[in-house]
């Protein structure tokens, strides 16, 4: 299961960086509890005073047969929902989409065409939060630098909604 | 009808006296929830006058005593109003992006009392009433002008701020942190507004809910400054009850006497 994230419309007035290519992964653990419904996940880049840099995804219920209920549970993504989410109006093109199954999920975004284009270097934190129906809630968070200043890919495990989260920046060239 | 009239005294007089007093009687308005996304969502609202926070004991508050204002300021209808013995509760629905005010307010009211034949009196009502009764030429009257207000705000989308706006009579809360935007651990302010200015030296009570079996009542207790502003900073998630009082004086048509406002709100604080 593969989805690249795009952020399309942004403006080509900043200087051009090094071309990198920035891979997160997201594990959806599989979890034996007696009423399963797959979590709602956003990812986000934060800079260190919470403001948001680039939002990256968000998987909730999509409208079904016109129904739309699905909203209803996008604040439960409470930190999501307090940094970025409540001022956006969904849904939005390659940031939007449907929940997952459990598995691993890769979101590949290149600098060249995505958000990460516009993003001061500096320091920034990679959030993943995840909440369930019926289920818990957690937040992963990865401190990076940008533009990366290595190739080591960093990776933190969640406990209970999230299994490895991990951060991938790779130079092109 | 004496006895309804009598009956409705007592309540209004329960309301009175829970206004001032940080340990007896709270009136709280509590929203089922307080942060909401999507479109357009139901809310569901429970209104009582307790010892505890949030369990009704006590009284209830007349559902038709509150007012649901939506964010472009419109009045919103109440559905499914039931008053109970010792709690009330009613729906509204919210289909505007923005915050909701639910609100009791009065205001102002007198409150007389005075000692007739060896017997203490009292009396709540209008200004014109008191006068068509002649209350206020009974001898040894002490009359009170009282406002009160008790309020909470939910919030469907991201906050704003149009229900805000305040009106220059009474004790008034006016937004430094949205209410809806509370998070514990973090800092939050909000300043008092009496009769449109500033109010110096309030104190202000914050007690976090679910205080059945808690033996620390963990009540913060803060005080405004020059500017009418108070900070503090919630410890714990959860549902929360504000309250605050002023006792000044005022001149009514020439005569002076004291002047007491309550201001009283539900919130809560989110965790990280």
């Amino acid at each position: 299961m593969r989805a690249t994230i795009t952020l399309a419309g942004m403006a080509l007035l900043s200087t051009p960086a090094i071309a990198e290519t920035m891979e997160i992964e997201i594990d959806i653990p599989q979890l034996k509890v007696a009423e399963y419904h797959r979590p709602y996940v956003a990812a986000w880049i934060a800079r260190p005073d919470n403001s948001v840099a680039a939002n990256l995804a968000v998987w909730y219920q999509q409208e079904r047969r016109g129904e739309d209920e699905g909203k209803t549970w996008l604040k439960d993504l409470r930190q999501w929902w307090r940094r970025t989410g409540r001022q956006l109006e969904l849904p939005i093109d390659g940031v939007s989409s449907a929940t997952r199954a459990p598995g691993t999920h890769t979101i590949s975004l290149d600098t060249e065409t995505s958000g990460l284009k516009d993003m001061e270097p500096g320091d920034y934190v990679l959030n993943i939060e995840a909440v369930r129906e019926v289920g818990g809630r957690e937040l992963v968070r990865i401190p990076f630098s940008w533009p990366a200043t290595g190739n080591a890919p960093l990776s933190v495990s969640g406990e209970t909604e999230l299994g490895n989260i991990s951060l991938n920046i790779t130079q092109d060239n | 009808m004496k006895h309804l009239a009598v009956k409705f005294l007592a309540a209004s007089t329960v309301l009175l006296a829970c206004a001032g007093t940080a340990s007896a009687h709270r009136a709280w308005i509590l929203p089922s929830t307080f942060t909401f996304s999507g479109d357009e969502q139901w809310v569901t609202v429970d209104a009582a006058i307790s010892n505890d926070l949030f369990f009704p004991n006590h009284h209830a508050i007349d559902p038709a005593a509150i007012t649901v204002t939506a964010p472009d300021g419109s009045t919103v209808e109440i559905t499914n109003a039931m008053r109970g013995e010792i709690r009330s509760m009613f729906d509204f629905k919210m289909d505007q992006q923005g915050t909701y005010r639910i609100s009791t307010t009065g205001g102002p009211s007198y409150f007389a009392n005075w000692t007739e034949d060896g017997e203490r009196k009292r009396w709540r009502g209008s200004l014109e009433t008191m006068r068509a009764e002649g209350v206020d030429q009974k001898p040894g009257i002490e009359i009170s002008q009282t406002y009160r207000s008790n309020e909470s705000f939910v919030t469907l989308g991201a906050p704003s701020t149009e229900v805000f706006a305040t009106t220059g009579s009474g004790l008034e809360l006016s937004p430094v942190t949205h209410p809806n935007d509370i998070f514990a651990g973090e800092a939050a302010s909000f300043k008092f507004l009496l009769d449109g200015a500033p109010a110096e030296g309030i104190e202000v009570t914050i007690v976090p809910g679910n205080d059945r079996y808690r033996d620390d009542p963990a009540e913060t207790k803060v005080t405004t400054d020059a500017t009418g502003t108070f900070t503090f900073t919630p410890d714990r998630p959860g549902p929360y009850w504000l309250t605050a009082s002023s006792d000044s004086t005022t001149e009514v048509d020439g005569s002076a006497m004291r002047k007491r406002a309550s201001y009283t709100m539900t919130f809560e604080a989110l965790p990280f």
